[in-house]
């Protein structure tokens, strides 16, 4: 598989070596050649060639004119379905566009349709799904591996070359891990960059939209796109977006990087480690400072992610309950039974394992042990990076403690599984921007990533410092 | 005020707190851009937020921020700089969000105070503990089929001010006053139409009752009551129960109840036990709402006369009674009403007690009586005051100005025309009335005879003779006079 960039293919469609719809045909072929792979929840090459024809008669000038994009299925769009991946919105067809596809689409980009996740954005190898799991591209045929989560579709998408870039979701680490699994680049900007409306929540305050691309420059093109304020989201930053793509500087002399020892765990596999110390060496020899620094409280951050989490996620799923759309069931006898019937078949496991975990880190007597007790370390947890930035331009640490699993490994124990956002997390707490890169192999010849972090609004910082990396890799 | 109920074998006494919540007045809902209005035909005013569709953002509503820092203002409480929005979650129908948006830890308004007062002259401070700004539900409605409930979620996401007092509260005629008072200054702020019947002020009472001096006892709740007649009505009902309860040697659960309006009884809906875990957390689709001191002070300049402040500048410029104040002030459109009359001329400056009268019992008897309201008075403050300076001047006796009220109300004609047409002049020319007692004399010498006999209270007879003879017109004074001075001259 030969991959064009976004940014090569930009070139090539605007000195018409190639036109929109030869470009997407090519795609559309290897979407119907990949089925297997189980990437999208929704697709339709009709509503497909439908984008191709309106866009053959619109003679503006757009940015991102043509170039085929995925969307996680948790955005919800006009034209397409959209389930989050659960039974209870199996046939929900929104009447309105979220704010980052819009933008994709003002831009002029196609939807080829919409990726596979764990349902509700909830888990780490996409395999939570009413769907069906999605396959990691790079699974040999005799062992299927996971490609992470919970935007395993869309990371799947870059990876099988069944799209330029994608859109996806980390709410804890569900955008770096997966582009990690899949080798690709993934970007979770800072949180308030682009705005949640229209995107089905999760936990409202970590929740943030970001992109999946083949390198580093693609997503500093694609995250332009879709970033910017809102004024329906009051949580949405106003500040000025950067031209990313034409700011990027490889060139780090002069920067000082940050080194955080608590994320050397022990049990980390040994290639993990590796990675780690190529790449502060690599940094090293492009005249980059190294500093070790100290994250102290990054020990409590997963286990204050998963009160957060679930609790924010309780209350946001509660709007679930067949009275308005969606699923109801049919055993109704009652308005409570309704409830019940409704959410019980609804519902898979794992979403209602967190919506227990939630309700019950809310409930009376255990919220200030719990739910209180978590805002406060949160706050300890971003006071800790907050110190950090101050000695340091970025912070280079692994994306996952692992390479991609096989499919069903970890299914069954649900702490084993929470355990992959152990790197992703803490920045996802503390709202900071975070980006994966693949940079190097696993004994198995599989991909592994780097995560570098940044300070609030930084997203230049990571970029540039991702393309240093990436640059010296290739 | 005695405060005192007599039990089978005690005395008892009510301690009764309310919360009332007040729709606030906005063209537009607390987080949505739809519309409020009320009557629209079902789901018409709904938005993507108010309908909780998947990934749909709340966004305050600056006005409605401003109304609740106008209210606290009113209420004479401290406003917070900072409050946050928290989430009260449970399942409903009619709540399709799964939860409401509240503030629970952090409110916008603080403690504050009003002021009732009885018609004694006595006034008594009301304490608020605080109030908020909330999301109303949607409405279930379970009349439309026979095994069917729909939903109308028009009022979902309305904004309402929930505010809380202490149980300073004694009897059902205070919690009466008292939320006469708060609709008052709701509707001269202007940050409710305190229409009780649209439900745009309802209250949820809390009552126990105590022997007198002893700690507070155990309360329940009364849920939704949308007339002050009810209140008073579950409030009597409730407090009767709960001392039955406790002659007899009984404990009172600590329950929510519902009130029948049709049995005037209250019933359990709920125990303690059954009463929700709501899991109050901060909403983090909201930021914490600050407002600065300038807004603060922005808004208090914009704030009108509210009624204490009307109540004793009625006082003191015209000299009124606590309680003729109070009355005057109790509604926007009576202190208005009052103030366009009084200024219509500027010699009613000195007749105010009559202006008063003639407002709250003449002319609120005869709008009560045809079903009107002092906004569309068919007798203009203009024309009310004509005719109060013709009673003043002696130009026609109140008897006469009664009729003649009567008159302007249905003809829409001013007193001047109507005295005019009519010739109602009083007659105070004294040798026209001693004409007309000479013919009453000479008419029942009877009568005449009885009365120099000692039966004075003939007197009476003799003055409504001479009143018919003039059609009531004579000045009643020099009638009298010069009736007794002609009757003592015969003796």
């Amino acid at each position: 598989m030969s991959k064009s960039s976004l940014k090569q293919t930009l070139k090539d469609l605007d000195t018409k070596k190639i036109s929109i719809r030869e470009l997407n045909q090519d795609y559309l072929k290897r979407i119907k050649e990949n089925e297997n792979l189980n990437v999208f929840i929704h697709f339709s090459e009709d509503n497909v060639l439908k984008q191709i024809d309106s866009l053959e008669k619109d003679n503006s000038a757009k940015k991102l004119k043509g170039i085929p994009i995925a969307i996680k299925d948790l955005f919800c769009t006009k034209n397409m379905p959209t389930t989050a991946a659960s039974k209870i919105l199996e046939n929900f067809n929104p009447t309105y566009e979220s704010f980052v596809t819009q933008k994709l689409l003002d831009e002029g980009s196609i939807f080829v349709g919409k990726t596979n996740l764990d349902e509700f954005a909830m888990g780490s190898a996409t395999n939570t799904s009413f769907f069906g799991n999605t396959i990691n591209p790079l699974s040999k045929d005799d062992e299927p591996l996971a490609p992470g989560g919970s935007s395993g579709g869309s990371a799947a998408a870059v990876a099988a070359d069944l799209c330029l870039g994608a859109t996806g979701t980390d709410t804890g680490g569900s955008i770096r891990q997966p582009a990690s699994f899949c080798g690709v680049v993934g970007i979770k900007p800072t949180y308030g960059l682009c705005s949640r409306w229209g995107i089905a929540a999760f936990a409202s305050s970590l929740d943030q939209a970001g992109i999946f691309s083949h390198n580093v420059e693609d997503a500093s093109i694609l995250l332009q796109s879709i970033a910017g304020f809102d004024q329906r989201d009051s949580t949405s930053a106003k500040v000025d977006i950067p031209n990313y793509f034409e700011n990027l500087d490889d060139d780090l002399n002069g920067k000082t990087v940050g080194i955080p020892k608590e994320y050397s765990i022990d049990g980390t596999p040994k290639e993990i480690s590796q990675i780690w110390e190529d790449a502060i060496k690599v940094l090293e020899k492009k005249g980059v400072k190294i500093k070790n620094i100290s994250l102290p409280h990054t020990k409590y951050a997963l286990p204050t992610y998963y009160i957060i989490a679930p609790a924010e996620a309780s209350s946001n799923l509660a709007r679930y309950d067949g009275v308005k759309y969606g699923f109801r069931s049919d055993e109704i006898d009652s308005l409570d039974e309704m409830y019940e019937n409704t959410r019980a078949q609804g519902f898979g496991r794992e979403v209602k394992r967190r919506i227990l975990i939630g309700t019950y880190v809310l409930s009376a007597g255990y919220y200030d042990a719990y739910y209180l007790k978590a805002q406060k370390v949160r706050k300890l947890i971003a006071n800790d990076f907050n110190k950090a930035f101050k000695e340091c331009d970025f912070i280079v640490t692994p994306t996952a403690p692992s390479a991609a699993f096989p499919l069903n490994e970890k299914q069954n124990d649900p702490i084993k599984m929470y355990l992959n956002d152990v790197f992703t997390v803490p920045a996802s707490l503390a709202g900071l921007p975070g980006i994966s890169i693949p940079f190097g192999k696993d004994k198995n010849n599989l991909p592994l990533g780097i995560q570098i972090l940044g300070k609030h609004f930084d997203e230049q910082q990571v970029f540039n410092a991702a393309l240093s990396l990436e640059r010296s890799y290739e | 005020m005695n405060n005192i109920i007599k039990g089978e074998k005690h005395d008892w006494e009510m301690v009764i707190g309310l919360e009332i919540h007040a729709q606030v007045k906005s063209n537009s809902k607390l987080f949505s851009s739809s519309s409020t209005k009320f009557g629209s035909s079902p789901n018409s005013q709904v938005s993507l937020v108010d309908a909780a569709m998947p990934g749909m953002l709340p966004v305050i509503n600056k006005y409605c921020v401003e109304q609740a820092v106008k209210t606290g203002v009113g209420l004479n409480a401290k406003i917070n700089n900072y409050s946050v929005f928290d989430r009260k979650n449970y399942f409903y129908a009619d709540l399709p969000q799964g939860y409401q948006i509240s503030q629970y830890k952090y409110p916008i308004v603080g403690e504050g105070k009003v002021t009732i007062d009885f018609k004694d002259g006595t006034s008594k401070d009301i304490r608020i503990v605080r109030l908020h700004l909330e999301q109303d539900a949607g409405k279930s409605l379970h009349d439309q089929n026979p095994s069917k409930t729909y939903v109308d979620l028009n009022r979902s996401g309305v904004a309402l001010m929930e505010i809380v007092s202490e149980p300073d509260i004694r009897t059902p005629e205070e919690a009466g006053m008292y939320i006469s008072k708060i609709r008052s200054i709701l509707m001269y702020l202007d940050t409710c139409d305190g229409n009780m019947q649209e439900g745009s002020l309802r209250a949820d009472v809390n009552i126990s009752v105590r022997k007198p001096g002893d700690e507070y006892g155990t309360r329940c709740e009364i849920k939704n009551l949308n007339s002050i007649k009810f209140i008073k009505q579950a409030i009597n009902y409730e407090a009767k129960r709960q001392i039955e309860i406790l002659e007899s040697g009984g404990t009172i659960e600590q329950n929510t109840m519902l009130f029948n309006t049709s049995t005037g009884k209250t019933r359990p809906m709920r125990n303690k036990e059954e009463a929700h875990d709501y899991r109050y957390f901060p909403d983090p689709d909201l930021l914490p709402l600050e407002i600065s001191k300038e807004e603060i002070g922005k808004i208090k300049s914009s704030i009108p006369e509210l009624p204490d402040e009307l109540k004793n500048k009625f006082i003191e410029t015209y000299k009124l009674s606590n309680y003729d104040a109070s009355v005057l002030t109790a509604e926007k459109k009576t202190s208005d009403y009052f103030n366009e009359t009084i200024n219509s001329d500027s010699e009613l400056n000195n007749h105010a007690k009559i202006v008063v009268n003639w407002i709250t019992s003449e002319l609120f008897s005869l709008l009560n009586k045809n079903n009107q309201d002092l906004n569309n008075s068919p007798v203009s403050p203009e024309n009310l005051g004509q005719l109060i300076k013709l009673i003043s001047t002696n130009e026609i006796s109140g008897k006469i100005a009664k009729d003649v009220l009567d008159d302007m109300f249905s003809s829409g004609k001013t007193a001047r025309q109507i005295v005019d047409e009519k010739g109602l002049q009083q007659v105070t020319d004294q040798g026209e009335i001693a004409k007309v007692i000479d013919q009453v004399i000479a008419d029942n010498p009877k009568m005449v005879e009885q009365y120099l006999a000692g039966k004075d209270k003939l007197l009476g007879f003799f003055v409504g003779q001479a009143m018919k003879l003039t059609k009531g017109k004579a000045n009643p004074k020099i009638l009298n006079d010069i009736l007794k001075q002609k009757l003592n001259k015969k003796n």
